[in-house]
């Protein structure tokens, strides 16, 4: 009987004293119709034309709450395009979302076009996709249609099929750098790079707080494994900044982004002093960058944006053909 | 997944989709050989799970529309969240007029996807050469096309 009823043994009934064995789904070669892989696939080809437009895709995130994720996202788009380069910006915070309100976007409705949704115009022209563009009120927990119960089974599918569409389904236009905001838990960041595996850089957000540092450290080893390079910390409230003499004075008793550094080899490219103007600034969607860059927090948000830049040039340069690489 | 027809060792293949009500997805599937046909029922959770997944068991009818699986899913959508953008002249496609009764029902839809659902009856009339979209139209499409709610 070979193979017959799907099976390895042919057996005839699971009754019969026999054990059904049935082959496994690779190893029966016809596909249902149903066309489901080739959809993912077509899903996953989408994304990656998409950001095939963008100069370098870089992600912001720490795995820890509450270390200015967002506020370091803002303040780099700021400083990015305030140099000239046309910045775009996922807030893929879909819970707690802050990126549109940070960056004064534009509440108007979205352009609706066949080949994408036009994201919002914000401030210093960076362009912003964010859920706080999307809900009618402000205070709306994110909620979904459900069938009304078991909603852990599906919210996480959920919510990366959002994240894919809100990277592939915006028109981002060529924009020279794709920043994006992962909000909080390590879970965040897995998701993100099975999502975008090719990420040009990822800045993990750290304190000198020493709770923050074991929190970030896992992120990072986290992200080396997957193998995005390059990966660098950003240490934000790094001592307090006077507004008045801009000197810095200590917020905490050790240096937790400087031992994470030490002990993992991974650069720091910005240490961020934590200044009131920065916050206030930020608040009002004016990241400090545009209107104070003389403040030393707005020194290192520029310090921090050259990096990039230089990113953007390292990978022009390795794209352009071998004879204009070399001039 | 695949379904086998155990008697012919036959991967069964999809026939067709429908949504009957109370979130339940049917889709059939026959088998080739001996035309043995099953519906795959699933509950109102299960057709929540596949749809997370911005797939449609069958295959799409029509082209994925920006954000659509976002703007499906959404609760508390902004009513005015989305303006349509009108396609350059050079690539604008042959109309599909809107029956009077067709446009009232349209009006009717939530404006967080009203867009995207014009879009997305428009692309169905036109891909099959129906020049005048009713209710009726929209009936069937509804149920060939999956849009629960819409």
């Amino acid at each position: 009987m070979g193979q017959a009823g799907g099976t390895r043994d042919g057996a005839s009934s699971p009754g019969a004293g026999r054990v059904r064995r049935f082959r496994t789904y690779g190893e029966v070669d016809h596909g249902t119709g149903s066309a489901l892989l080739e959809q993912v696939i077509e899903q996953r080809a989408r994304l990656a034309r998409r950001l095939a437009g963008v100069g370098a895709t870089v992600a912001v995130a720490s795995g820890k709450g509450g270390v200015g994720k967002s506020l370091v996202t803002a303040n780099l788009a700021a400083a990015l395009a305030s140099r000239g380069q046309r910045v775009g910006a996922v807030d893929a915070d879909l819970n707690g979302p802050s990126l549109a309100r940070m960056l004064a976007a534009d509440t108007a409705p979205l352009e609706d076009r066949e080949t994408g949704v036009v994201p919002s115009p914000a401030v210093g022209g960076v362009r912003v996709i964010s859920m706080e563009l999307l809900q009618e009120r402000e205070d709306a927990p994110l909620r979904w249609r459900d069938p009304g119960s078991d909603t852990f089974l599906w919210q996480s599918s959920m919510e990366a099929t959002v994240l894919r569409e809100f990277l592939a389904d915006v028109d981002w236009g060529g924009a020279d750098v794709l920043l994006i905001d992962v909000p909080p838990g390590t879970d965040k960041i897995t998701r993100l790079l099975e999502l975008v595996p090719d990420l040009s850089a990822m800045l993990l957000v750290t304190t000198p707080a020493e709770i923050t540092r074991a929190v970030v450290a896992r992120s990072l080893r986290l992200v080396r494994e997957a193998g995005v390079s390059p990966l660098a910390l950003v240490a934000n409230m790094t001592g307090y900044a006077c507004p008045s003499c801009n000197r810095r004075h200590r917020l905490f008793p050790g240096d937790g982004a400087r031992e994470l550094a030490r002990a993992t080899g991974c650069p720091i490219w910005a240490e961020i002093p934590f200044d009131p103007r920065l916050g206030e600034a930020t608040e009002r969607g004016r990241p400090l960058v545009l209107d104070r860059p003389d403040a030393p927090a707005a020194a290192a948000f520029a310090g921090l944006a050259g990096r990039i830049e230089a990113l953007l040039d390292a990978r022009r340069a390795a794209a352009a053909p071998a004879g204009r690489a070399v001039q | 997944m695949k379904f086998l027809c155990i008697g012919c060792d036959e991967v069964m293949g999809f026939v067709e989709r429908q949504l009957p009500g109370d979130g339940t997805l049917a889709a059939v599937f026959s088998c080739g050989t001996c035309g043995r046909e099953m519906a795959m029922l699933t509950n109102p959770m299960e057709t929540q799970l596949v749809s997370s997944m911005g797939v449609k068991i069958g295959g799409r009818e029509v082209r994925a529309q920006p954000l659509e699986a976002t703007r499906s899913g959404l609760e508390g959508g902004r009513g005015e969240a989305f303006r349509e953008a009108e396609p350059p002249a050079r690539r604008r496609p042959p109309p599909v007029e809107w029956s009077p009764e067709a446009v009232e029902r349209l009006g009717r839809v939530p404006g967080f996807v009203r867009g995207m659902v014009k879009r997305i009856y428009t692309d169905y009339a036109r891909e099959r050469e129906i020049r005048t979209l009713t209710p009726e139209v929209m009936d069937t499409a509804r149920s060939e096309l999956g849009l629960e709610g819409m």
